[in-house]
């Protein structure tokens, strides 16, 4: 278990929690979210950066060591999440990316076709791509073949806090990508970040269900607990359920008579 | 198909038949489903629906920081140039009003510019009355380009255009536009507006789409509330956002509720829209479109202000002067209207943390 950890771009992560900056009713919640939680990773949306600003900005609340994620929401199609992402970059906040493209305001749902396009042209030019989509198993494919460093799939909705409404899906694509598939979007409870963790997610990726709980720092370290524990029980196996009591056999017991 | 279709489809005998006969029972119903169709948000905006006024507040409330988060994006208008050729019996500018007209110099828009940014705000509005010939797409191109230099994020308030003049606006770094129809009843609106271009009804319904297709990122709609019946301004405006984001889904769509306010005018329409009406349209809005921006200005006084950012608000405009130069000299007055909240940025940022909710500067990257 001490030599559990999940690799992403060269880099070893010991908690497979990722955790966002946004919709948090103050900036200063986040250094106590980051370690209520135990994240290692931490996503930031560059358009909401003030870079050059006098009174700070979000960067000045995530403490040093975390692995930053930029991601690219804004981004309607490649060419806008490829112009992200280089801003991102020469701005100083890595190479990583988490390329989001959505072209649907209503549902927030991502725009798979552009994405794999992204991935391809930013994962060439040298970044760690991890890019957001819906559970489709050919779009996660391709993913792969353009050189994503992960596959990040939605549970439900974004902001949606409904749980693993895509949980079929999902499992498909544990079972068929052979790169980290963290589940991003849509869970709500820990329960469901657990279980996400015990079908064989690699890592979970959340914001509204922490910023949108009455104790932030409460429901981080709750989330922190549920990831770490569904990992342990995908790891130690988890025993067959049964729909049927098989205790005796009332329908066949006449067989061995 | 546009809008102009869809509004025509709806007489007002449907109308008033949905606003008088919904009954309470049929209201909690409707508060209860996951979505909401066009039948229903009209449905909360019936009297019947008054009584459960502060259920709907709770689920806006709770959809609205599901959805945004507890953060409001502060923005500011910057009034460039008050020549207008409309006669708008409600308008400040109309053009039959005597006073001084006046357009920005383009040293006149940096120093506004600058006395802006140093507040912090990022999101920038500019407005015209409808004058092409002196503030015209050219003028406003020259404008952005001194803007871009101190603000992520440039929108236009200004008169109804062509789709080329709005594309021709976008490649210049305008992102975002907000066009309100003032009323969506074309025999009041015909009433409204004696004369000057803004008088074509459909011209400027179809607007807002037209900047849709030029390739803007947002828009942003409204009814002047208090020209007509604030309940059927209110079920068009929210089916008019509704019938965009379903046909231009990668656009951000948001909808403001002004408020008529006196003005050099003094337009008295006498149809009153009190608090309880507007927080009762902001509800319905939030339940009808979860995902909708909607837009609160400084028309409204700063106590309704405080207790709308639970209510649904996502936006709201903070160190306001409605005077072309507003920020560079001191007016006696000739704004478009009276303002109700005269805070400072500063001083909306300190409410709004009191309120347990984060002030926005940025939302935005110019890319």
């Amino acid at each position: 278990m001490m030599n559990d950890q999940l690799i992403i771009g060269e880099k070893s992560l010991h908690s497979r929690l990722f955790i966002g900056t946004g919709k948090y009713s103050t900036d200063t919640l986040i250094p106590e979210i980051v370690k209520k939680s135990g994240a290692e990773v931490i996503t930031v949306a560059l358009r909401r950066i003030e870079f050059n600003s006098p009174t700070g900005n979000v960067m000045d609340h995530i403490p040093s060591g975390m692995q930053l994620l930029p991601n690219t929401s804004g981004a309607r199609n490649a060419q806008e999440a490829i112009r992200i992402a280089r801003l991102a970059k020469a701005a100083g906040c890595g190479n990583w990316i988490k390329i989001e493209v959505i072209s649907d305001n209503k549902y927030l749902l991502p725009d798979g076709y552009e994405t794999i396009k992204a991935t391809e042209v930013l994962a060439g030019e040298g970044f760690v791509v991890l890019p957001y989509i819906s559970p489709d198993l050919m779009v996660a494919k391709k993913l792969v073949e353009v050189g994503a460093a992960a596959i990040m799939p939605l549970g439900a909705p974004i902001g949606s806090n409904r749980g693993l409404k895509t949980k079929e899906l999902l499992k498909i694509l544990i079972e068929e990508i052979s790169l980290p598939v963290i589940v991003d979007a849509g869970i709500g409870k820990p329960s469901d970040a657990c279980e996400a963790m015990e079908m064989g997610a690699a890592a979970c990726l959340l914001n509204t269900a922490i910023a949108s709980a009455n104790q932030p720092e409460l429901m981080a370290e709750a989330f922190g607990m549920a990831v770490a524990a569904g990992r342990k029980a995908y790891l130690a196996g988890i025993g067959r359920s049964h729909q049927y009591a098989s205790a005796s056999s009332p329908l066949t017991g006449f067989l061995n008579d | 198909m546009s809008f102009y279709d869809e509004y025509s489809s709806y007489t007002e005998a449907d109308i008033d038949a949905v606003l008088c006969n919904t009954t309470s029972d049929q209201i909690i119903k409707i508060i209860g489903k996951e979505r909401l169709t066009r039948m229903d948000f009209l449905a909360l905006l019936s009297p019947a629906a008054e009584e459960h006024l502060e259920i709907m507040a709770q689920k806006a409330h709770k959809l609205t920081v599901q959805n945004f988060g507890r953060v409001i994006l502060l923005f500011t208008p910057m009034y460039l140039s008050d020549y207008c050729s409309n006669k708008c019996i409600y308008c400040g500018f109309n053009v039959t009003n005597t006073f001084t007209r006046k357009k920005l110099r383009l040293e006149e828009v940096e120093k506004e510019a600058q006395n802006i940014a140093a507040s912090g705000l990022k999101h920038i509005l500019i407005l015209t009355g409808e004058a092409p010939k002196i503030a015209g797409v050219s003028y406003l191109k020259d404008c952005v380009q001194i803007l871009k230099k101190y603000f992520t994020s440039i929108a236009i308030e200004v008169y109804a255009m062509e789709t080329h003049e709005y594309e021709s606006l976008v490649d210049a770094g305008v992102e975002s536009m907000t066009m309100f129809q003032e009323t969506y009843n074309a025999p009041i609106y015909d009433k409204l507006h004696l004369a000057g271009p803004k008088k074509d009804y459909q011209y400027r319904l179809e607007a807002p789409e037209r900047a849709c297709q030029a390739g803007m990122r947002s828009v942003n709609i409204g009814a002047l509330l208090g020209l007509n019946d604030w309940r059927k301004d209110g079920f068009f405006t929210g089916l008019h956002a509704n019938y965009l984001q379903n046909k231009y889904s990668d656009m951000e769509i948001s909808i403001s509720l002004p408020r008529i306010r006196p003005t050099m005018g003094k337009c008295e329409t006498g149809i009153a829209v009190n608090d309880k009406c507007l927080v009762q349209f902001m509800v319905s809005l939030r339940l009808f479109m979860p995902r909708v921006g909607i837009t609160l200005s400084t028309r409204e006084n700063a106590k309704f202000r405080n207790h709308a950012i639970q209510l649904g608000v996502t936006k709201m405009s903070a160190g306001v002067n409605t005077a072309v130069g507003g920020h560079i000299e001191s007016q006696e007055n000739s704004g478009q209207f009276e303002i109700s909240d005269d805070r400072t940025v500063a001083q909306m940022c300190e409410d709004i943390l009191k309120l347990g909710y984060q002030p926005v500067f940025k939302d935005w990257q110019a890319i």
